[in-house]
C-alpha cells in the first residue's frame, strides 16, 4: 500500500493496466466479466429470436389459466378447476413435505449407522458396513423403484380386508398396510382441542429450560442430577392431566373400508413412502460415513482423557466426541440435505406429484410451455437450496470452534 | 487469438443449432433418413420386434413416408418419445414427423405450433376394470383409484369426466403405459384409462386378459394422428398425402398384392393419378412420380397397414369400428386425388 506514494493520479496512463501489476488482475476480470456477460446475452437473445423465428413466445400467462387436472396429495386447498400456479404450489408443498420427512430420517438413521459402524461389537459394525455399501452404491432412482414394486405387489389389496373371508385385517382396528399406501388413524381437534396442544407446546419449551436448568447446575457446581425422567413427565403428564380434565377433546378418526378403498384417517401414499424411505436410507448411508469421519477425526486422546475423569462410553461419546465431532459433520450434512431435496425430484418415477410433476410435468404438457415452466423449477430448487445452505450455516456457526 | 476462432466457432455452432430448417424434404433427402418420433412400446402401435425392427401401426405412417420421400421404407430413424418429451422434439427438430398417437386438439395445434396432417386412428378414452369388480359402467366407479399415463389429454378428460359426473377419484399417475399395466395387474389402482386402442393393445399382453374388462363408457373424442412443425407446408403436404394415398389406396382397391398390376395403367383416372401413371401429382409435392406407389408397396394400404398390426386377426383384435372407410359407415375419408 505504501508502494503508491511516488505516483499520482496526473502520471496514470492506458498502458498501465496491462503492464502495471496493480491493476492488471483488474483490467482481466473486467475484461472476463464483460465477455461473460455478452456471451450470456447472445445465447438468450438466440434463444428469444429462434423461438420468434417458429413463431413461439415468451408468455407467463398459462399460469393463470385452469389447470383442469387432479393431484391425489393435496396437503393445500385444490382442486381441477384452479391455476396452474395453484398446482404447482400443490407441487412445491409436496417436495418440501418428502424433502423434510427424508431429511429428518436420514439424519437418524445415518447418526445411527455411523456411531454404530465404530461399535466394537464386530457384528453390529459389520452390518452397518454393509448397510452402508449396499445402499450408498446402488443409485437412488433403482431404491425408489425396488420399493415401490415391492411395496405394491407383496401388500394386500384393500378389498383383500373386505367381508367375512377377509384375508387381511388391520393392525388394532387403526392401520391398514394396503398395497395404495398405508392408512393411519387422524387426529380430530374438537372445540378444546387447541388448548391441550398448547399445553404440550409449552411442555416442550418446559424440557429445554429444565435442560438448560440442569447443565448451568452441574457447570456452577457439579451436581449431576438426573434428566431423562423429569424431562419424559414435564413432556408428557401436563397434556394428559389437560387432555382428561377438558374432557378427551381430541378425537382419532380410523380409516375406514368404503367402496373402492379406505376412507378417513390419514393415507401415505404409497408413492410418498416410497420416495420418503428410499431418500432417507440412501441419504443415510452417505451421512453414516459423514458422522464416522467427524468422529475419528476426534483424537482418541479426548476419550481417554474423559474416560480418566471416569465418564461412561455413553456420557463420553454425547458430551465429549460428538459436539466436536459436529464441527467436523455439519458442511458435508449440508450438501447431503441438498442433495436430498434435489433427488426428491425422481419422485415422477412413482407417480408422487411434487413439483416436478405437476409445474415440470402435466403444466408443461398441457401448456407446451417448457422454457417458462423449466426457468420456474430451476428457480424453485435454486432458492430452496439457498434456503436450506443458510439455515444449515447459521447452525455451523453456532457449532464452530469458538476461540476466546 | 485462439479465443477469437473458439468464439467464432461458438457463434457458428449456437447458430446452426438453433435455426430450425424450412426445408425439411430438402435436409430429410441430404440426410437420408426420416427421424420419425415413435412411442416407447404399445404393442401394435409401435414397437420393436425381435430383431429391433419397429413395427405397428404407427410406425407404418413413418416407413410410408420415407418411402415415398427417400424410396426406402427402412431409411428411418426411429426416435422413442414419452408424453412429455414428444412436442419438445418435434418443436426442436430433432424429428422430422411425430406418429405416436397423439390426439388432435385446438391448442396443440394452435397454440404449440403443430401441423396435424390427418387422422389416422379415432378413439376414444375408455377404461378397463379387473372383471371380479362386478363394474358395468364408468359411472360407478366413485371413490376408485385410477391409474393414468402423465402428460397427456387423457388426465384432463378424466377430471371432467369425474366432475361432470359429481364422483370422486384418486388419480395415481404413471410415466409409461407398461407400469401403468403392472400396478393395474398387481392392484395397486382399481381403474386403468387411456385411448380405448391402447387399453386393448396392453390387455392383449397381460397373462389372463379374460380376467379384464374394457367397459363401454367412451369419454371422450380421440382423434389420433401424425404430425409435423409448423411453418413448413411443403413437408406437411408430403406428410399429408402419404396418408390420404394409403387411405385412397385401400377406398380403390389398390393392394399392395395387385399395385404392380395396376400401375402399369389401369381404366380408372384417380388410381392412375394415384400411382404417378397419369398427371403431374408427384411433382407437385417435389417428388417423382411413383412416391404414393412406394409408399403403398411400404406396408399395403390403409386396411392392410389395420389389419395386419392391430387388425381382429391380431392378438391386439381391434375391429375397424369408426376407422372403416367411408364408404362403410365410418369417419375414414380422404379428399380425392386430382
Amino acid at each position: 500500500m505504501s508502494s503508491t506514494t511516488q505516483t499520482g493520479a496526473s502520471k496514470f496512463s492506458l498502458s498501465m493496466l496491462i503492464n502495471d501489476t496493480r491493476y492488471r488482475s483488474t483490467t482481466f476480470q473486467v475484461i472476463a466479466l464483460i465477455g461473460l456477460i455478452f456471451a450470456m446475452g447472445y445465447l438468450v437473445s438466440n434463444l428469444l429470436s429462434n423461438l420468434s423465428d417458429a413463431g413461439l413466445n415468451i408468455s407467463w400467462r398459462f399460469f393463470g389459466e385452469t389447470a383442469g387436472y387432479d393431484i391425489n396429495q393435496m396437503p393445500i386447498e385444490y382442486n381441477n378447476q384452479m391455476s396452474h400456479g395453484r398446482a404447482s404450489m400443490v407441487g412445491a408443498v409436496n417436495t418440501l413435505i418428502v424433502a423434510f420427512l427424508a431429511c429428518v430420517s436420514a439424519t437418524i438413521l445415518g447418526v445411527i449407522a455411523g456411531v454404530l459402524r465404530l461399535s466394537n461389537n464386530w457384528v453390529v459394525s459389520k452390518l452397518m458396513a454393509i448397510y452402508v455399501e449396499a445402499f450408498r452404491n446402488v443409485p437412488v432412482l433403482i431404491w425408489i423403484l425396488i420399493i415401490f414394486l415391492v411395496m405394491s405387489n407383496v401388500l394386500p389389496q384393500p378389498r383383500e380386508f373386505r367381508g367375512d373371508a377377509a384375508t387381511s385385517s388391520m393392525w388394532l382396528d387403526m392401520v391398514a398396510f394396503t398395497n395404495r399406501g398405508v392408512y393411519i388413524p387422524r387426529l380430530v381437534l374438537e372445540d378444546l382441542g387447541w388448548v391441550v396442544l398448547t399445553t404440550f407446546g409449552l411442555s416442550i419449551i418446559g424440557v429445554f429450560v429444565f435442560r438448560r436448568y440442569a447443565k448451568n447446575l452441574l457447570f456452577n457446581t457439579g451436581r449431576l442430577i438426573p434428566t431423562f425422567l423429569p424431562s419424559i413427565s414435564i413432556l408428557l403428564v401436563p397434556t394428559v392431566l389437560v387432555y382428561f380434565v377438558l374432557g378427551s377433546p381430541i378425537g382419532l378418526e380410523n380409516p375406514e373400508l368404503k367402496g373402492f378403498n379406505f376412507k378417513g384417517g390419514l393415507h401415505l401414499r404409497l408413492s410418498l413412502i416410497a420416495l420418503w424411505f428410499a431418500l432417507a436410507i440412501y441419504t443415510g448411508a452417505f451421512i453414516a460415513e459423514n458422522v464416522r469421519a467427524g468422529i475419528q477425526a476426534i483424537s482418541y486422546g479426548q476419550t481417554e482423557a474423559a474416560a480418566a475423569l471416569g465418564m461412561r462410553p455413553g456420557r463420553i461419546m454425547s458430551l465429549i466426541i460428538l459436539p466436536q465431532a459436529l464441527r467436523v459433520i455439519v458442511p458435508p450434512l449440508i450438501s447431503q440435505y441438498l442433495n436430498i431435496t434435489k433427488n426428491s425430484s425422481l419422485a415422477i418415477a412413482v407417480g408422487y406429484m411434487d413439483i416436478t410433476g405437476t409445474l415440470g410435468g402435466i403444466t408443461l404438457n398441457q401448456t407446451g410451455r417448457a422454457i417458462e415452466c423449466i426457468l420456474i423449477l430451476m428457480l424453485f430448487y435454486l432458492v430452496i437450496s439457498l434456503s436450506i445452505s443458510a439455515i444449515m450455516n447459521v447452525y455451523n456457526n453456532a457449532m464452530k470452534l469458538k476461540e476466546r | 487469438m485462439k479465443k477469437t476462432v473458439f468464439l467464432g466457432a461458438l457463434t457458428v455452432a449456437g447458430l446452426a443449432a438453433g435455426l430450425v430448417s424450412a426445408g425439411t424434404l430438402d435436409d430429410v433427402k441430404a440426410r437420408g433418413k426420416l427421424n420419425c418420433g415413435v412411442t416407447t412400446g404399445v404393442p401394435g402401435f409401435a414397437e420393436p420386434d425381435a430383431n429391433g425392427v419397429w413395427q405397428g401401426f404407427d410406425v407404418a405412417v413413418c416407413r410410408a413416408v420415407a418411402a415415398a420421400v427417400l424410396g426406402d421404407n427402412m431409411a428411418v430413424e426411429f426416435v422413442p418419445t414419452t408424453g412429455k418429451t414428444r412436442f419438445t422434439a418435434l418443436a426442436s427438430g430433432e424429428i422430422d414427423l411425430l406418429a405416436r398417437n397423439t390426439t388432435w386438439t385446438m391448442s396443440r395445434d394452435v397454440d404449440l405450433k403443430f401441423e396435424f396432417v390427418g387422422v389416422n386412428y379415432y378413439d376414444g378414452q375408455g377404461f378397463m376394470v379387473p372383471a371380479s369388480l362386478g363394474v358395468s359402467s364408468a359411472s360407478e366407479l366413485d371413490g376408485a383409484t385410477v391409474c393414468i399415463q402423465t402428460g397427456t389429454t387423457t388426465e384432463l378428460n378424466l377430471a371432467d369426466f369425474f366432475r361432470a359426473n359429481g364422483i370422486s377419484y384418486e388419480p395415481v399417475p404413471i410415466e409409461t403405459g407398461s407400469e401403468a399395466a403392472q400396478l393395474f395387474l398387481a392392484g395397486s389402482c382399481d381403474v386403468y384409462t387411456t385411448d380405448r386402442s391402447a387399453l386393448a393393445a396392453q390387455r392383449a399382453n397381460f397373462p389372463n386378459p379374460d380376467d379384464y374388462v374394457v367397459l363401454p363408457d367412451v369419454v371422450s373424442k380421440e382423434p389420433l394422428g401424425p404430425l409435423v412443425r409448423h411453418g413448413d407446408n411443403d413437408w406437411g403436404d408430403i406428410a399429408r398425402w402419404t396418408l390420404n394415398a394409403l387411405i385412397t389406396a385401400e377406398e380403390l382397391g389398390v393392394t399392395s398384392d395387385n399395385i404392380a398390376e395396376m400401375s402399369a395403367g389401369t381404366n380408372n383416372p384417380e388410381i392412375n393419378r394415384l400411382l404417378g401413371t397419369e398427371g403431374t401429382l408427384g411433382e407437385m409435392l417435389g417428388l417423382d412420380a411413383e412416391w404414393a406407389k412406394r409408399a403403398i408397396m411400404s406396408g399395403g394400404n390403409y386396411g392392410e397397414v389395420f389389419e395386419s398390426n392391430i387388425g381382429a386377426a391380431t392378438n391386439i383384435g381391434l375391429s375397424r369400428g369408426l376407422n372403416a372407410q367411408w364408404k362403410d359407415g365410418g369417419l375414414i375419408y380422404s379428399p380425392p386425388f386430382r
